[in-house]
């Protein structure tokens, strides 16, 4: 591995800069498609680009993979991620916490809320088979877990909230079509806001397609991406909702 | 095929059990009707189109979609004015008897205006209402029959795929405008079942949208004339490819009934039709959810549709190794509530999936024992064969080679419908490059491989045998806990018996749609359909 802050990509020389990629263009097959092709991967920054496969898809299309060495760097200083900002705790260590720290179960409730049916995300997390390998909430003893299942109305969503005192609510979305996702999630955000006010729980969002870093924007308290696992969720619970352990 | 020898008492055992325990659920079917039962009837009887000015239940989609069906104004006033214990068709052809209307339509439109009035006759009258409702509800049947001949002489004239499995592929734009080219392209590049996932939200409409629609969510609304559009194109690239190319859609959520009629109305080929996801995945109360299941596969079994099942979804919420056994259960009990209903066995597209985590050690024999599991308990059964989609994680590459050993496992166990796997399951809605690619997965494993059954004949007493052996005796154990309950698969479902959920007979969404029928009620589509029944 190279050492300094400055790389490209790797194919199997340092510093070869070399990527592959596929696409489509609406164009029939035959030179001037791959000679388009060409000179999207150009644009791309790919040069020399060398396509190694093209086929015709219908009458209308081609498909492309592309080889060849992308001209760009990579500056690794100006890379800006979300760093997680808890600890990661096993099982134990959340059920301890919550013990110790609450003295009472925490409840969790759990929802796809709009028109999305794929419980999947808030399967993964909630139901105790989990994912990854990780045990998922309702594993933990010291955790009440409802999952309230597909299709949950924001406005059922909130009074089950209120009468279940839950201190977070976990929601998961799936279905990105016309960023059905986004939307879904600010009227969930502002419902909760509207409702409760600041005796409102902590509102967690996840799913496949979000960013992390839109927890603000989207007016929840933190938003999980793709692969989130059920440990890091229920260590996050911990650590936004437990009271601090007295430090000596 | 030789499949596996499974122990014959075993078997039949299974086969009691699943019957015993369905039994109460036909009997609730029997003793009651709801809305859209009630709705279908209209639709046979040929009421179409929407109330042009109530728009309430919209969808938040344009505005036609939104728009409340004629069927449900009228099916609504009557249950109003004096219930739906005797059904819809006395009331109604009772007041066109009785010259309120000329006509079907036009009393709908007295409905709009609020000024129909409804009563329930007896005596000769009921008599009258009875035959006109039966001729009316007729019709539509016979377009049903219609459309079942016209399919096998298109199947007759045109072919059918050269080879099982069917290649089966999903368009889901939401624009019927462009899943139509889709579609064709999918035909072309040789699918022979195509189906139209719906728009996300449908099931749990209580109304069937109207017209041609352009703006449904992962998925494009099931309506009449979707079907209508869809079924043209299809035949006109079946001519074009020499092959009838099968038409699929989904009769599940709170309106299956209708669904299956404007299936068998515009010669749709195979719909999705599961005895319990609804319940267990929608939570759609379970009574309506069985009442609205038994009149829907009647239609299916008179329209010559092959039902598909959704065992499948049993193994991405559950682990598929652990829980196999339930997806066996599921079968039997699909199997029996669907003869029960005139279904044939040639019609049970039995469902079941590839899910096994690749990571488990000899996944793919496990994956072998299933599938021929399946194929050797229902041996004339069509078998619809899902592949994974829980294991796929966004490594394409990965996915890509799954998908090959998926349709490997089809090839090898005799799968009689194929799903086509993508490698972006997971990622985005498959693009037009993933189906190609996806049907090239395909084309290469069963060019390579088709015939392969033929040589495959694991020993009695091998790992396959014997793993199969094992989820069959769970399945009969689970079985006979469903069976001795009380009230059988319904207090099951309450107890959280399939492990996934508990689903109370009085909860869930749909429930206020369902009535107990009395000792007059006639439905005139349920006479002539359990007529068709009894003779086969």
């Amino acid at each position: 591995m190279p050492d300094g802050t400055i790389v490209r990509p790797y194919g199997d020389t340092t510093g070869d800069g070399m990527v592959q990629t596929s696409f489509t263009l609406p164009v029939p097959a035959g030179p001037r498609a791959e000679g388009a092709a060409l000179q999207l991967a150009a644009k791309m920054g790919i040069e020399p680009a060398m396509v190694v496969h093209s086929r015709a898809i219908d009458s209308g299309y081609t498909f492309f993979v592309v080889y060849g060495s992308v001209r760009h760097l990579v500056d690794l200083d100006a890379v800006r991620v979300e760093e997680r900002s808890y600890p990661l705790l096993s099982p134990a260590e959340v059920d301890a916490a919550v013990r110790t720290r609450l003295r009472r179960k925490l409840v969790v409730l759990g929802a796809c809320i709009g028109t999305d049916a794929h419980t999947v995300g808030i399967d993964a997390i909630l139901n105790v088979k989990g994912f990854a390998g990780e045990k998922g909430l309702e594993y933990h003893r010291e955790l009440e877990v409802a999952n309230l299942g597909a299709q949950v109305g924001v406005p059922e969503l909130v009074r089950t909230a209120r009468a279940r005192r839950a201190d977070a609510v976990l929601v998961s979305q799936v279905v990105t079509q016309r960023d059905a996702h986004l939307r879904n999630t600010r009227e969930l955000a502002a419902a909760f806001r509207e409702a409760m006010g600041e005796a409102r729980p902590l509102l967690v969002v996840g799913g496949p397609r979000f960013d992390p870093a839109m927890a603000a924007d989207l007016g929840v308290d933190k938003v999980f991406g793709r692969g989130t696992t059920p440990g890091e969720v229920a260590s996050y619970l911990v650590s936004a909702l437990l009271p601090q352990e007295a430090t000596a | 095929m030789s499949g596996l020898v499974l122990d014959p008492v075993l078997v039949a055992r299974a086969r009691e059990l699943a019957r015993r325990a369905a039994e109460p659920v036909v009997e609730l079917a029997r003793r009651h009707t709801t809305v859209s039962v009630e709705r279908a009837v209209l639709r046979l009887a040929g009421l179409t189109g929407t109330d042009p000015v109530t728009g309430e239940g919209s969808a938040g989609d344009e505005q036609s979609v939104g728009r409340v069906p004629w069927v449900n104004r009228v099916v609504d006033a009557v249950r109003d004015q004096v219930g739906l214990g005797s059904g819809v068709a006395l009331p109604v052809w009772h007041a066109l008897a009785s010259g309120a209307a000329p006509g079907l339509q036009a009393l709908a439109e007295q409905v709009g205006a609020g000024t129909a009035r409804f009563s329930v006759p007896a005596g000769a009258d009921a008599e009258r209402a009875r035959d006109a409702a039966r001729d009316a509800v007729a019709a539509g049947i016979a377009r049903i029959d219609a459309n079942r001949t016209r399919r096998e002489e298109l199947v007759a004239t045109l072919g059918d795929p050269p080879r099982r499995p069917w290649i089966y592929l999903i368009v889901a734009t939401g624009d019927i405008h462009e899943d139509i080219p889709q579609a064709q392209a999918a035909a072309r590049a040789g699918a022979d079942v195509i189906a139209v996932i719906r728009s996300t939200g449908q099931s749990l409409l209580d109304y069937v949208p109207e017209g041609a629609t352009r703006t449904g969510y992962a998925g494009t609304y099931a309506t009449g004339e979707n079907f209508r559009l869809m079924r043209a194109a299809l035949d006109d690239v079946g001519v074009e490819l020499g092959r009838y190319v099968r038409l699929t859609n989904y009769a599940s959520g709170l309106c299956m009934p209708e669904i299956a009629v404007l299936a068998g109305l515009e010669r749709l080929d195979m719909m999705l039709n599961d005895a319990m996801y609804g319940i267990l995945f929608r939570d759609i109360n379970p009574r309506r959810t069985f009442v609205d299941q038994r009149f829907s596969r009647m239609v299916h079994a008179r329209a010559g549709i092959i039902i598909n099942t959704g065992e499948d979804n049993y193994l991405t919420t559950a682990d598929a190794v652990d829980e196999a056994h339930t997806v066996t259960v599921s079968q039997l009990l699909n199997e029996t509530l669907a003869k029960e209903a005139g279904l044939e066995d040639w019609q049970l597209g039995l469902g079941h999936a590839f899910e096994i985590d690749p990571d488990v050690p000899e996944s793919f024999r496990l994956e072998l024992a299933h599938a021929l599991l399946a194929r050797s308990l229902f041996p004339d059964a069509p078998l619809k064969w899902m592949p994974p989609t829980k294991h796929m994680t966004g490594d394409v590459f990965r996915g890509y080679l799954l998908d090959g050993f998926f349709n490997l496992a089809g090839a090898l166990t005799g799968q009689g419908i194929l799903l086509v796997g993508m490698m972006t399951e997971a990622v985005v809605t498959p693009w037009l490059s993933d189906r190609d690619l996806a049907l090239r997965n395909v084309r290469y494993v069963l060019d390579a491989a088709g015939n392969l059954a033929e040589d495959f004949a694991p020993p009695a007493g091998g790992f396959i045998d014997r793993r199969a052996d094992t989820v069959l005796r769970e399945a009969v154990d689970l079985l006979g806990r469903i069976a001795d309950h009380p009230e059988g698969l319904i207090q099951a479902i309450a107890d959280g018996t399939f492990g996934i959920t508990k689903r109370s007979p009085d909860g869930g969404r749909g429930l206020d749609g369902v009535v107990a029928t009395g000792p007059d009620a006639y439905n005139p589509a349920l006479e002539l359909l359990e007529r068709e029944v009894s003779r086969a």
